[in-house]
């Protein structure tokens, strides 16, 4: 019985952390239909983030959840201006730009804070079910995905901004008649893109080592639980990340980690070989 | 596409300075440098195979690197266990070939646009990265062939003259190898991309739809290419092995696949020679950077890949092209007929615009017709 419940937490927690990883991906992706290579990338520079505002004797959740989203917001605003917006409907050399983007950028923190492992030792120590620990920090990674999730939602669905963005995603010259500049929604909306992946950064750097290839580890399973999601943002992000998470844990569970993560890039093979469109072009159509 | 690229002119040109580098090299050059030119030939190889099939089927794949890394492993791993060097040669090829096969059925069977094509062969990358990085413990082993995880496979026996076991190939030899695996396959290719099927290849990159409707299946044509850069891919990864006598994890890792495409990118989309001279150019120039120890080696290619992007998309050998065609126009006012002809295949739009209004408006149509009959 708390075998059962630790591998339900567990489970859970796989799942939180692909919706938290991949849903900086899932805005810039599926509102922009912008391959963005350099997301890990963007995930790394908000681990470093924390982990210069630690050392400048920040409090960790506010260096988790206000600075690292913020810096590296910013840092999306500049390079949609200098480098994205150049490419928009060019999909292929837009992921071409941001691969340079993300060896670029590797290259510079590499130069800066050297090849070394840098870490945040995790918070909030741990509980025990039965026999068994677990580290509370997994908790608040299933927490904030759900915040995350619901936050995405609300903004889309029920504030003016995600009324603008969703129209001018959608058809950005009638939004442009409409007195709404396209330009200006494209990099407010991949700012916010860049925003979420700086936060995802955050959360995950007291749970891996924070070195600057740190991106590689993350940005093929983000890519894959967006595309695996289809079209809708919302519910294919939340759907895929179940079906891959959960397919993960489990092999996880039953084997090594390593066979987990093999597992749940097999799975996604064999899925779009199925489903080409994405879980949400067969199924929950027409949701967010 | 400019003539200069595609006309047999510049084949013929680029072959003769290949033949002639292959035969004056070993006499300038000693071991040590001879070893690196084979480093940029090995590369060379599999800087075309992605040329082929990026730049003439319109398959951007992002995983050529685990082709290159598949065959270095069945190489190392074959050969531990057979000692004659000659079918582990050839298995090199075969399974990364069949690997090919396997993965161009799930992606061109399943009709996945290009974008999602390059996302899925990045993840294949990475599972084969993550699969062999954790055999480093002795209950890894492939007959008595120990795969070593991420410390590799060191002391891989080296090639020898087929049959006899005892008779390794020295330095010259292996360069020798492959500069002429290197010109055997340029030369290949070209014919293939001259050739009926070539033709069809392109037209399927060009406008699937179109080919679909005049009759040919364009899955079976880009999965035949996709193959076929696989294993040209295998072929080059077995020299590598080869050639340092090592294998390791990092030549499946996401640096090594972005080399590739920057390779391609910087030589030019489009052309079987660009990529070669962009491997030439930036392997050149990594290793300065190497031994420079100024600039980090990944902020220099990723500066280079962002530029080459947003300002010279089209590479240095079409940029050249085109510089070499305006001299050409000044020289000559009527281009020849023959020459215009060769560079048919690609983007008849293009063409066009490039040559004027000449032969090629009427050319292609009456091919088409051809095809048809």
């Amino acid at each position: 019985m708390d075998l059962a419940v630790v591998v339900l937490i567990q489970v859970l927690y796989a799942v939180a952390s692909l919706v938290i990883i991949s849903s900086g991906l899932a805005v810039i992706f599926g509102m922009m239909k912008v391959i963005n290579l350099a997301h890990g990338e963007f995930m790394m520079l908000g681990a470093y983030a924390v982990i210069i505002s630690m050392k400048l004797g920040t409090n960790l959740w506010v260096a988790m959840l206000i600075i690292a989203p913020l810096t590296v917001g910013l840092i999306g605003v500049v390079l949609e201006r200098l480098i994205i917006r150049r490419l928009y409907g060019r999909m292929v050399d837009t992921m071409l730009a941001t691969w340079g983007l993300s060896l670029l950028l590797i290259g510079i923190v590499t130069s800066i804070a050297g090849n070394t492992t840098a870490g945040v030792s995790t918070p909030l120590g741990s509980f025990t079910i039965g026999t068994y620990s677990v580290s509370s920090y997994t908790l608040v990674i299933i927490f904030v995905a759900i915040a995350l999730a619901l936050g995405i939602r609300l903004v889309l669905m029920r504030t003016q901004l995600g009324l603008i963005a969703r129209g001018t995603m959608q058809k950005p010259d009638m939004a442009n008649a409409l007195g709404i500049s396209p330009s200006v929604v494209y990099s407010v909306t991949f700012a916010v893109g860049a925003a979420l992946s700086g936060l995802a950064g955050g959360f995950l750097a007291p749970l891996t080592g924070v070195v600057p290839t740190m991106g590689g580890a993350f940005v093929a399973k983000a890519f894959i639980t967006v595309i695996g999601g289809g079209p809708a943002i919302l519910a294919g992000l939340v759907s895929a990340s179940s079906l891959f998470g959960a397919i993960n844990q489990l092999a996880t569970f039953i084997t090594t980690p390593v066979v987990g993560e093999v597992a749940l890039l097999v799975a996604a093979i064999v899925m779009l070989r199925l489903l080409p469109q994405g879980i949400t072009g067969r199924f929950f159509r027409g949701a967010l | 596409m400019n003539r200069f690229a595609q006309s047999w002119v510049s084949a013929a040109f680029v072959l003769s300075v290949g033949t002639a580098l292959t035969l004056g090299l070993p006499f300038v050059m000693d071991d040590y440098t001879l070893l690196q030119g084979t480093i940029y030939a090995i590369m060379a190889i599999l800087g075309v195979s992605l040329a082929f099939i990026w730049g003439f089927s319109g398959i951007l794949c992002f995983g050529q690197a685990a082709f290159f890394g598949l065959g270095a492993y069945t190489y190392a791993v074959a050969v531990i266990n057979m000692g004659d060097s000659t079918i582990p040669f050839l298995i090199a090829i075969i399974v990364p070939a069949l690997f090919a096969t396997l993965l161009g059925y799930v992606i061109f069977y399943g009709r996945l646009s290009d974008v999602y094509m390059g996302v899925i062969t990045l993840t294949v990358t990475l599972i084969l990265f993550n699969l062999i990085n954790s055999t480093a413990g002795p209950e890894w082993k492939i007959g008595s062939a120990a795969l070593g995880g991420f410390n590799g496979m060191p002391s891989i026996p080296t090639l020898n003259f087929p049959g006899q076991v005892d008779e390794a190939l020295t330095p010259a030899h292996l360069f020798y190898l492959t500069m002429i695996c290197l010109l055997l396959i340029y030369l290949g290719l070209r014919c293939l991309i001259s050739s009926k099927i070539g033709r069809v290849v392109i037209a399927a990159k060009e406008n699937e739809q179109r080919i679909l409707l005049l009759g040919y299946d364009a899955r079976v044509y880009k999965l035949f290419s996709f193959v076929l850069g696989g294993a040209i891919a295998g072929l080059a990864g077995c020299l590598f092995a080869n050639w340092g006598a090592f294998t390791s994890p990092t030549i499946f890792g996401l640096a090594q696949s972005a080399q590739i495409i920057i390779w391609v990118i910087v030589g030019g989309l489009g052309t079987l020679v660009g990529p070669i001279v962009g491997c030439v150019a930036i392997q050149w120039l990594t290793t300065q950077i190497g031994t420079q120890q100024i600039f980090n080696s990944n902020l220099i290619l990723g500066a280079i890949l962002v530029v080459f992007v947003l300002l010279v998309p089209r590479g240095i050998v079409p940029s050249l092209g085109d510089l070499l065609e305006l001299l050409w126009k000044k020289f000559k006012s009527k281009p020849s007929h023959e020459i215009t002809h060769s560079s048919q295949p690609l983007t008849p739009e293009k063409n066009l615009a490039d040559s004027g209004p000449n032969l090629g408006a009427v050319e292609k149509p009456l091919s088409k017709g051809e095809q048809l009959a």
